[in-house]
């Protein structure tokens, strides 16, 4: 199985599917910080089978006491896959503060650069009233200069710090792509494993409403090919919160797109403690006919397009793909073995983008499982126009999508 | 030169008997570790700072093991041009003879808590840090055992336990990095600076100018060291520099001039940086040195200087040269003890060279090793929180 993954060595370190045993809980060891004990709760398949443990350095503990209904998600849980009954509603933009806030309580070498994120809050609030709560120092302001300060993250990250740099757009950082390429991404190689860059990389891309060429870029494509990275595209509150968290506590440099749209999104979620898997897709919808990958934004054209085409009497299974950086064969491969169809809808480019690597993968990969062509809609290969027609024929649309899927399952 | 001395003298008397028992080439001078004062030749000029007096604080132990030391890397760097013509190192190899007072002057001043970056042109800042040559040899030649494990190469050397940061290829990209490096001295108060250094070519970088906005804006124990070598690959200071006053770029960052080829002068400027850098912020020290090999192992060096020019500072200036001149006019070894322990390291040399030969290419398998760390055990579940989809590795 480990042989599917995207390049054999990346198999090696990064292998979530081979030890699934969830009788094995194995506390996160950390030898730069000091020993804090923290509640994690486990939701069971039904519900209410519920443990929860504390973490203590490499200790598992299993005979903790089972607390039921901790975690109110009702195995009948329909339509969202990510909603709980019980937790607490927010946007997108707080659910990623609430991540970040919780780590930097939990970790004192977490701390935030970028433009306007301490006094002002972050252009987009994300770090709102953090530089009140954790001081000049841990939430820092910089000055316009992405290249250096990118950099300087880099370099406080190689001595243990864990710095989230934040681009005010991501589209800034193509001004910092020497560091995140050759710094960033290299440097645990080069160093021959000295040296470790627990980075997180984040802003907003993704084109917006109007906002003009240069501000509606999609770096994803561009970073894709460097090596050493992870990156990971948030969708909903809940897995914006998770992945937050789990890029902070990762070891490697994550890199974390946001999208400008979708950070006003509502939604409820759990209370408790959570992460969600750097690597790991996400089922969305399950369904039997084609499976359609997507991430970020074009999730939710996906799921609008999904509703005509479950009245028009096809049952499409769609997956959040969330892990750009490396792909999730497995859910992928799993999904495709079973509906012997794929669609590829994303935001990016055609040329070069991420839908051209996954097809390649695909093809690579499961070949014999397809019935048919593997389709890629994604944007156009054009500078977004400002108006706003043009803006909107520039990304595909639910509409492109319902014909696409008819084409497919012909 | 002037010279004034405080003690040493009298202990040339002292204990001749002793001297039979040690090895022929260890007087009891070298290790005394009295006092000499010594004044630079040149004097520092300073910019938004007072200089650092000339008189520069030593002992004979200190200057023996300059000497040493630099011996020890410019037999190295030579070693290395010779394996790069004999194809055992390929690729870039950018050798370091000529400025080895920079680094064991350097060296000198701090201690292993202080942080070092600096560009490509690393063998000998790696050595100064603690690296073994064996370790250096085996990395050029990409055998296993070298210190980045093969697969750094010439201009990726790194020694954490030595707060070494490197080695790096890109231009400049090691000063915001350096800065970086600064900021977590300033946040895990560690009372410890670090020392970036870059070239005359790399002065000219934008980037160099935004990191020391930043360092000066928040006061970061950060020392920008400007190895100004006078040629930016093939291309001289006053072509390429429409300033080529490097300690002055910084504006309104304090600088410092110093001779690098005088190892003594290098120590005091750098002493003075650290107690300025953890009080007020960066400093810039601009070392006046040369390199008399090319840019690379690629370049001949004699297409944009003379001959003369280069053999004009090595008469004149050479730093090795000058140390001997200081340890026979002080009485601290002789002639024929100085070349004894050149053919001494020049051996060390050989063996570490005829050592690192011998080491092994790392196997195939390293391809795919060192690119992501291995997460902790967390464990993480699925979308719809049902059931637990995986451990993190």
């Amino acid at each position: 199985m480990s042989a599917i993954l995207q390049g054999a060595g990346a198999a090696t370190a990064l292998s979530p599917f081979n030890s699934i045993d969830s009788n094995k809980l194995v506390a996160p060891s950390r030898s730069s910080l000091s020993v804090r004990s923290k509640r994690y709760i486990v939701a069971g398949s039904d519900g209410t089978n519920n443990k929860t443990f504390a973490s203590s350095s490499l200790i598992a503990r299993r005979s903790d006491p089972l607390i039921p209904n901790a975690v109110a998600t009702k195995a009948d849980t329909a339509a969202s896959s990510t909603s709980s009954k019980s937790g607490h509603e927010l946007l997108l933009f707080e659910a990623l503060q609430e991540g970040l806030e919780e780590e930097m309580d939990r970790d004192p070498h977490v701390c935030v650069m970028g433009e306007d994120v301490g006094h002002y809050g972050g252009s987009y609030k994300v770090t709102k009233g953090l530089a009140d709560k954790f001081g000049d120092l841990r939430v820092l302001d910089t000055p316009i200069c992405e290249n250096a300060f990118t950099g300087m993250g880099i370099g406080a990250a190689m001595t243990g710090l864990r710095p989230v740099i934040e681009g005010m757009n991501m589209g800034f950082l193509l001004l910092a792509f020497n560091q995140i390429s050759n710094n960033c991404g290299m440097l645990h190689y080069t160093s021959g494993g000295q040296f470790t860059i627990p980075v997180v990389i984040r802003g907003p891309g993704g084109v917006g409403r109007q906002l003009g060429a240069e501000h509606s870029q999609r770096l994803e494509s561009y970073f894709q090919s460097i090596p050493g990275i992870q990156m990971v595209a948030c969708s909903t509150p809940y897995n914006a919160k998770g992945l937050m968290k789990a890029a902070i506590r990762s070891e490697n440099p994550v890199i974390l797109f946001e999208h400008v749209l979708l950070y006003n999104l509502k939604e409820s979620i759990p209370d408790e403690d959570y992460i969600c898997n750097l690597e790991e897709a996400e089922m969305v919808r399950p369904g039997e006919h084609i499976t359609i990958l997507t991430y970020s934004r074009m999730r939710y054209h996906v799921m609008q397009a999904a509703k005509t085409l479950v009245n028009k009497g096809y049952d499409p299974e769609v997956i959040d793909i969330r892990s750009l950086k490396p792909f999730d064969l497995h859910t992928i491969g799993n999904s495709v073995k079973k509906t012997h169809r794929v669609l590829i809808v994303e935001e990016c480019m055609r040329t070069g983008g991420i839908g051209a690597s996954l097809t390649a993968a695909i093809n690579e990969n499961f070949h014999d499982y397809l019935d048919a062509p593997v389709m890629c809609l994604s944007s156009q290969d054009v500078p977004t126009p400002y108006a706003g027609t043009l803006e909107e024929w520039t990304v595909v649309q639910p509409a492109q999508i319902v014909t696409a899927v008819e084409q497919l399952c012909q | 030169m002037a010279l004034s001395r405080l003690s040493s003298r009298s202990n040339t008397f002292l204990k001749p008997a002793i001297t039979a028992l040690h090895s022929p080439i260890r007087r009891h001078v070298s290790t005394d570790t009295s006092p000499i004062t010594i004044e630079t030749a040149v004097p520092f000029t300073s910019h938004l700072c007072e200089s650092p007096s000339r008189s520069v604080e030593t002992s004979s132990e200190e200057i023996l093991a300059f000497f040493r030391d630099m011996a020890r890397m410019r037999r190295m760097e030579i070693a290395a041009d010779s394996l790069y013509k004999a194809k055992l190192i390929r690729g870039f190899c950018h050798l370091y003879d000529g400025q080895e007072a920079l680094a064991v002057g350097m060296e000198a001043a701090i201690t292993k808590k202080d942080a070092i970056i600096t560009s490509y042109r690393d063998h000998c800042t790696f050595i100064g840090r603690g690296g073994k040559l064996v370790d250096a040899f085996s990395e050029l030649m990409g055998r296993k055992t070298g210190c980045s494990h093969g697969k750094g190469g010439s201009m990726h050397f790194y020694k954490k336990d030595a707060s070494f940061y490197g080695g790096h290829g890109i231009v400049g990209a090691q000063i915001p990095l350096g800065c970086g490096l600064a900021f977590a001295q300033k946040y895990n108060k560690d009372e410890a600076v670090t020392f970036t250094m870059y070239g005359d070519g790399a002065a000219n970088q934008g980037q160099l100018f935004e990191a020391l906005n930043i360092a000066a804006l928040w006061d970061l124990p950060a020392i920008l060291v400007c190895e100004n070598n006078h040629y930016g690959m093939g291309t001289a200071t006053w072509r390429s520099a429409k300033s080529p006053a490097y300690f002055k770029r910084g504006d309104y960052v304090p600088g410092l001039k110093v001779d690098g080829m005088d190892a003594l002068a290098v120590k005091q400027a750098c002493k003075f940086a650290k107690e300025h850098a953890l009080k007020n912020g960066p400093i810039i020290l601009e070392m006046d040195t040369y390199r008399y090999h090319g840019h690379s192992m690629s370049d001949p060096g004699s297409t944009y200087r003379t001959r003369d020019e280069i053999s004009g500072v090595r008469q004149v200036r050479d730093p090795i040269e000058r140390v001997r001149k200081l340890l026979l006019s002080h009485d601290i070894a002789t002639e024929k003890e100085l070349k004894d322990m050149e053919k001494e390291i020049r051996k060390e040399v050989d063996d570490a060279v005829a050592q690192a030969k011998e080491s092994p290419v790392p196997d195939s398998s390293e391809l795919f090793t060192n690119m992501y760390v291995k997460d902790c055990g967390v464990e993480s579940f699925g979308a719809d929180r049902k059931d637990l989809k995986v451990t993190l590795p």
